[in-house]
């Protein structure tokens, strides 16, 4: 069985049907998805509206700070361009998709994995999980050996033996890595809507369980037309800029 | 399904039991960090006589034998070719953790170093097979990191003589692409003392010329008896090799040729950007003695003074060795590049035009070596031909004519080191078809890349046929093929 991992979709259409295509066409037969369908993209009903077919298909789907915000409506509290994003978003969405977001668990618990979105030792707090420290304590919170998140925009692989070692890993796309079933891991698969590293393409990972094996993914796609698109919506322009330079 | 569950304590295997399908038969060794086993499938016959690995996990708190284990288990499935045993099946830390793979016939390299010194000849061959096993180790992103006499062994040929270097044991390998679950684990430097290198010592698990300079310890003791570092057990002891260069093997052994002993003085050279720079260089030399290029390390005679150790000493000190380079990407630009040069048939413009194609490589590749090769057509029938005066006298003229072929090539790389380094190596190949004997030596010597003139007239490619089309067919590594400017195409329109 191949489990795709998706997260921080960020209302990109173009960048999430490229990751489905691809995984698809790898053989993942489930999907998980971590959190963040919203924001900083012009696409969200779209987005909102594909996670939630995967949803009634059984598909793993937690709740995401930028899809809190987006039930929640902008406050004082936001930069400017943070509310009219939020506000626009709104616009954008049914009552119903705003119902699906406002329904999104926290976390979800499933055979030995746990998803959430940020990190599992305080999941709604939002706090990143940047280096080994905050993985081990993640890792710790939660009793299953695999804890797969998102918020973080980079993948990151993070490892947790028997006596307490900690190591942290960045994975080279395309390879599979053996998770040893001696240790416990934290994965982040990188986010398929608006990427940070340098690399435009689109991240996400396949996690195959009866092997314990999981393969990160870049798909390149069309981003210039997803920054068209951000545009023309009349977003701030820094972010149509960030998904053809992903800095 | 508890994820901290320790590792249950496998019972006493014994003979005739069944593991997920594999019937143990007999103990082949049992050692301080594992048993083997020799086993079989139950009720089938696998063409590979297999041989299970089981850990001993001393009541399940001994972090190296489980690490190193869990090392193995997923390094091996990633690895392929005849320098490492096949991969045939792993078994689960929650229920007992095994490797089951092929088992090579044969002892290891351990015991012939109780022979040393052993021949000459027998360094030479033994350290090329081990430096070309590490090659082909390095080209699938693995560092080997505990190179040593009894983690190598070799193939039987077909005719009962050793054949391939088989590297096995693999609980201290480094993987480029996968995590290093050893990185965090120990407080001490992690590999063999003798065979360590300065940069191990300094805890660098990514470079895979420190298994160049394992195989060099290896060379210095068959070649000489004594081993070049001793063999320290102290972090302390092991340090000194930072600093202190080791006696060199002539005056050891006075038999040792110089060739060799610049050989291994390179390999155990303290940083890792003064050994060859990949097992296939390293493999090269030892193939083609005569090529060697000689500097102050083959004339050697004594360890370094006190001044030299001093220094060195301070530098030591602190100093935190670079590693930005991992096993493939190091292998990948230190790359063996083959201009086949017809220096007597070809015409002046094609021999221009090739030089510079190799130029613009050597420049962009400064770990690049080159390797000049023309080839003397001989006659298939009478070889004899090629004893007389006559034959020799062409050989040698041919090897004047690629030397000046190169020269310019070798004036533009000199003044980037100060000293000539043997980057560039000549030889004339005596053989009835030019094609085959190129193909046949890029093979040998892992040529990464040939670079060779196409003949430009069309009468001749048709009388003689193409030897760069014969070449591009057959070769395993990348063919490039040159032309001379057209002077139909420089008109334009």
């Amino acid at each position: 069985m191949k489990l795709a991992l998706v997260t921080d979709l960020h209302a990109n259409r173009e960048a999430v049907s490229a990751v489905m295509a691809h995984a698809r066409a790898q053989g993942a037969q489930r999907f998980a998805f971590l959190g963040d369908y919203v924001g900083y993209g012009a696409d969200p009903a779209w987005v909102v509206e594909l996670v939630r077919e995967e949803v009634a298909r059984g598909a793993v789907a937690v709740l995401g700070n930028h899809d809190e915000a987006v039930v929640q409506g902008s406050r004082p509290t936001m930069t400017a361009d943070a509310r009219q994003v939020v506000e626009w978003t709104r616009s954008q969405l049914a009552p119903d998709q705003i119902d699906f977001l406002r329904a999104r668990p926290l976390t979800a618990v499933d055979w030995d994995i746990l998803y959430v979105h940020a990190n599992a030792h305080a999941p709604a707090g939002w706090a990143y999980i940047e280096g080994r420290s905050e993985a081990v304590r993640s890792l710790q919170a939660s009793d299953r050996r695999y804890t797969f998140c998102g918020h973080v925009h980079d993948q990151a692989l993070y490892h947790l033996s028997s006596a307490g070692k900690a190591g942290d890993f960045a994975p080279t796309p395309g390879m599979p890595i053996p998770l040893s079933s001696h240790r416990r891991w934290l994965a982040i698969p990188g986010s398929a809507g608006q990427p940070r590293d340098g690399n435009p393409a689109a991240c996400y990972a396949i996690f195959e369980p009866d092997v314990a094996t999981l393969t990160f993914h870049r798909v390149a796609y069309d981003h210039d037309t997803a920054a068209a698109k951000v545009r023309a919506a009349g977003l701030p322009e820094a972010l149509a800029q960030r998904l053809i330079h992903a800095g | 399904m508890p994820a901290d569950a320790p590792a249950p304590r496998p019972g006493p295997l014994a003979p005739g039991q069944v593991v997920d399908g594999f019937v143990l038969e007999e103990r082949a060794h049992q050692g301080g960090m594992a048993q083997l086993w020799r086993v079989s499938r139950l009720g089938s016959v696998d063409p590979l006589p297999l041989l299970m690995k089981v850990p001993r996990i001393k009541g399940g708190e001994d972090p190296a034998s489980i690490v190193g284990f869990e090392v193995e288990q997923m390094i091996m499935p990633t690895l392929s070719g005849v320098h490492v045993p096949r991969f045939v099946a792993k078994g689960d830390f929650t229920e007992l953790p095994y490797i089951v793979m092929e088992r090579i016939a044969g002892a290891s390299l351990r015991p012939r170093f109780d022979a040393a010194p052993v021949p000459l000849d027998e360094v030479a061959q033994v350290g090329a097979k081990v430096a070309l096993a590490l090659h082909d180790l390095h080209r699938q992103h693995v560092v080997h990191l505990d190179v040593k006499p009894s983690n190598i062994m070799f193939r039987a040929a077909a005719d009962g003589t050793p054949g391939e270097a088989v590297l096995i044991d693999f609980g201290l390998s480094r993987h480029d692409q996968l995590p290093d679950l050893l990185e965090e684990e120990f407080e001490l430097p992690m590999g063999t003392g003798p065979y360590m290198s300065p940069e191990q010592v300094q805890f660098v698990r990514n470079d895979p010329r420190s298994d160049l300079f394992a195989l060099g310890v290896m060379l210095y003791h068959l070649a000489t008896g004594a081993r070049p570092f001793g063999a320290p057990t102290s972090v302390r002891g092991l340090r000194q090799r930072l600093y202190r260069d080791p006696m060199p093997p002539r005056a050891l052994h006075p038999d040792c040729p110089p060739w060799l002993q610049e050989i291994i003085l390179r390999c155990l050279e303290v940083k890792p950007e003064r050994r060859y720079q990949s097992g296939a260089q390293l493999a090269f030399d030892l193939q083609h003695p005569e090529q060697v290029m000689l500097t102050e390390r083959a004339e050697r005679t004594a360890r370094g003074g006190t001044l030299g150790v001093m220094r060195r000493w301070f530098g030591a000190m602190g100093a935190e060795p670079a590693s930005d380079a991992s096993a493939a990407t190091q292998t990948a630009r230190s790359r063996i590049l083959m201009a086949a040069v017809d220096v007597a048939g070809a015409d002046p413009a094609l021999l221009a035009s090739l030089r510079e194609s190799v130029q613009r490589l050597l420049r962009t590749e400064p770990d690049t070596r080159l390797a000049c090769v023309t080839v003397m057509k001989t006659n298939r029938i009478a070889m004899d031909e090629l004893t007389d005066k006559d034959g020799s006298s062409k050989h040698v003229n041919l090897l004047v004519q690629l030397k000046n072929w190169a020269r310019p090539l070798v004036q533009a790389i000199a003044p980037a080191t100060g000293v000539p380094d043997g980057r560039i190596t000549f030889q004339v190949l005596e053989a009835p078809d030019a094609a085959s004997a190129i193909v046949d030596y890029a093979h040998k010597n892992r040529v990464d890349q040939i670079v060779m003139g196409a003949r430009s007239s069309g009468g001749l490619r048709r009388y003689l046929g193409s030897v760069s089309a014969g070449v591009a067919a057959d070769a395993d590594c990348t063919v490039t093929v040159v032309r001379a400017p057209s002077s139909a195409r420089s008109g334009g329109p």
